[in-house]
């Protein structure tokens, strides 16, 4: 078994720095390059023959109903805390009737996308990295590319379409919800009319906004099963996760991390180009 | 395995034609094999033998097409695994079966989905004919009655046994198996062999065992390969290996087979 250490040997210390860079960037090349196949080949399982149903209902309860009750308290203590704010700044101005209108564009927006993205990347993307991890690592996805069954199809593609469906009806869920949460804290609470709530919501929310929700919340849910999906499925090329059960776990806690900056950035990214 | 096959085929099933493999980044090279050649045989039992890290488990990821050679040809039945698209690869891994170190079966699924997920997904056979088939193999590898459990609740010898089911359920032409005998105890080894023996002679497949379960595993070896640093040696049987002149086989020898090594001349031949 022959070894040999260019890095060590060969290079002076005045390379040694630009062998590092370079290694580096091939590194997040290569990365790059098979996360975009990844995504490609995931695509693309969705529609190869035969479909998967029953795996979609599975993961549709998983992802979907199984996330209702975290997105129900977040979306309403979410808007419950937004009623309270607003109310708090607008009452300055003697402005209160313009708490709906602020309740209702900050949650269809921006803040129902959002949290709804990270609650399912912490509940049901960490649990994807993991799972897919775990079969990659105790080679349960060789097996499958060794009875010729194509994994994406069979595996990840089902989880793409679940999450594809889940997260924009856990968003307008979450809307729903904070809205509510929103008029409870206002109106119940601290005693704004409830017409002028409900009709400041009504003049102010327009089809664009409605429509940037839905857009950010698709653009969400695809970032996130794939960053969580995909790290789960290179867990063996990864540099520095080690190897085993503690690979699994500091991937899926990269994965998590990742995501969530990710859905971030793309947050702010969306609003610029789509405002 | 069809009739037709058998007759037409090649005496060689799988050949290494000049096959290197490194892993690692550029700056830190680890050559697991150099160069190496060898032929497996149609219809027989080859035992890929060696030490740990000796790149056993890579060749038979490199047979599956699981991993790429650096440089070189992997032949089965002449054709370049290597060269092969992902379409043509999976058309050809349908010939393979494999039998994982962990077995490598699926958590969520029962015994029964496990064994019938190869005949679901790659066969167009009626629900009817894939419980008939399968409860025939569960019958044959004596697991009657497990085939609603869960693989955490099976032992390890069964296992292996429910691996072999799923590996052998699509007819395979070639099986490989992956260290098959690992974290068994020496009496369900010896009991898995004669069963991994028992199958190959009924059904006549070539069986390709990776394995470093030395002197053991060559009780059942039509032919052998040691794996050492690298390079290859290919044996028709354990006494070849035994009076080899080469100093690291006649050290590989006396590590691993000291009993064996030890006895009188007359008796190894027996």
């Amino acid at each position: 078994m022959a070894e040999t250490t260019i890095l060590e040997e060969e290079s002076s210390a005045f390379i040694r720095p630009f062998v590092f860079l370079g290694d580096q960037f091939l590194y997040i090349v290569t990365d790059l390059g098979r996360m975009g196949i990844f995504l490609f080949s995931s695509l693309v399982g969705i529609f190869r023959h035969p479909f998967r149903f029953r795996e979609l209902i599975k993961q549709l309860n998983f992802i979907g109903a199984g996330s209702l009750t975290v997105i129900f308290f977040t979306a309403l203590s979410s808007g419950m805390v937004l009623g309270l704010q607003g109310y708090y700044s607008l009452h300055k101005f003697g402005a209160e009737g313009m708490l709906g209108s602020a309740v209702s564009l900050t949650l269809i927006m921006e803040l129902g996308p959002i949290l709804t993205a990270l609650m399912v990347t912490g509940r049901a993307g960490s649990a994807m990295c993991a799972e897919i991890g775990i079969m990659r690592i105790s080679e349960q996805i060789d097996a499958l590319e060794c009875m010729a069954i194509d994994p994406f199809r069979y595996l990840i593609s089902p989880k793409f379409l679940a999450v594809l469906i889940s997260v924009p009806l856990l968003t307008a869920v979450f809307d729903v919800v904070g809205i509510f949460g929103g008029y409870l804290a206002g109106v119940g609470l601290m005693g704004v009319n409830s017409g002028s709530f409900l009709s400041g919501m009504q003049q102010s929310v327009t089809n664009h906004d409605i429509r940037l929700g839905v857009i950010k919340s698709f653009a969400f849910a695809l970032l996130l099963v794939w960053i969580c999906s995909g790290r789960g499925y290179f867990v063996q090329q990864i540099r520095g996760a080690g190897f085993g059960a503690e690979s699994v776990s500091k991937v899926t806690t990269q994965a998590v991390v990742l995501s969530s900056i990710s859905v971030l950035i793309f947050d702010y990214l969306l609003t610029a180009v789509l405002l | 395995m069809p009739d037709s096959i058998v007759q037409n085929a090649p005496e060689i099933a799988i050949e290494f034609d000049q096959v290197s493999k490194s892993f690692g980044q550029r700056t830190r090279k680890h050559l697991v094999l150099n160069e190496i050649s060898f032929t497996i045989p149609r219809g027989l039992t080859t035992v890929i033998a060696g030490g740990s890290g000796q790149g056993k488990s890579v060749t038979l990821k490199l047979i599956l097409g699981l991993l790429y050679p650096d440089s070189g040809r992997i032949l089965v039945d002449g054709i370049n695994v290597p060269s092969l698209n992902k379409r043509e690869l999976l058309k050809l891994r349908t010939r393979f079966g494999v039998l994982f170190q962990g077995s490598a079966l699926f958590d969520s699924l029962t015994v029964f989905e496990n064994i019938a997920l190869p005949l679901r997904e790659r066969t167009g056979m009626s629900e009817d004919e894939i419980r008939a088939r399968v409860l025939a193999t569960l019958d044959q590898l004596d697991l009657t009655g497990h085939e609603e459990k869960f693989p955490a609740q099976l032992s390890g010898g069964m296992k292996k046994r429910v691996g072999l089911a799923r590996a052998l359920q699509l007819e395979p032409e070639i099986v490989l198996f992956d260290e098959p005998t690992t974290g068994l105890d020496p009496v369900m080894t010896r009991e898995i062999y004669q069963l991994f023996d028992h199958m190959q002679k009924q059904l006549g497949y070539t069986a390709v065992i990776v394995s470093h379960d030395i002197p053991g595993v060559f009780d059942i070896a039509d032919q052998i390969i040691l794996l050492n640093k690298g390079e290859v040696d290919v044996f028709g049987d354990v006494n070849e290996i035994v009076h080899s002149e080469k100093p690291y086989i006649r050290e590989f020898a006396e590590m691993t087979m000291g009993d064996l090594f030890a006895r009188p001349e007359e008796e190894k031949c027996h």
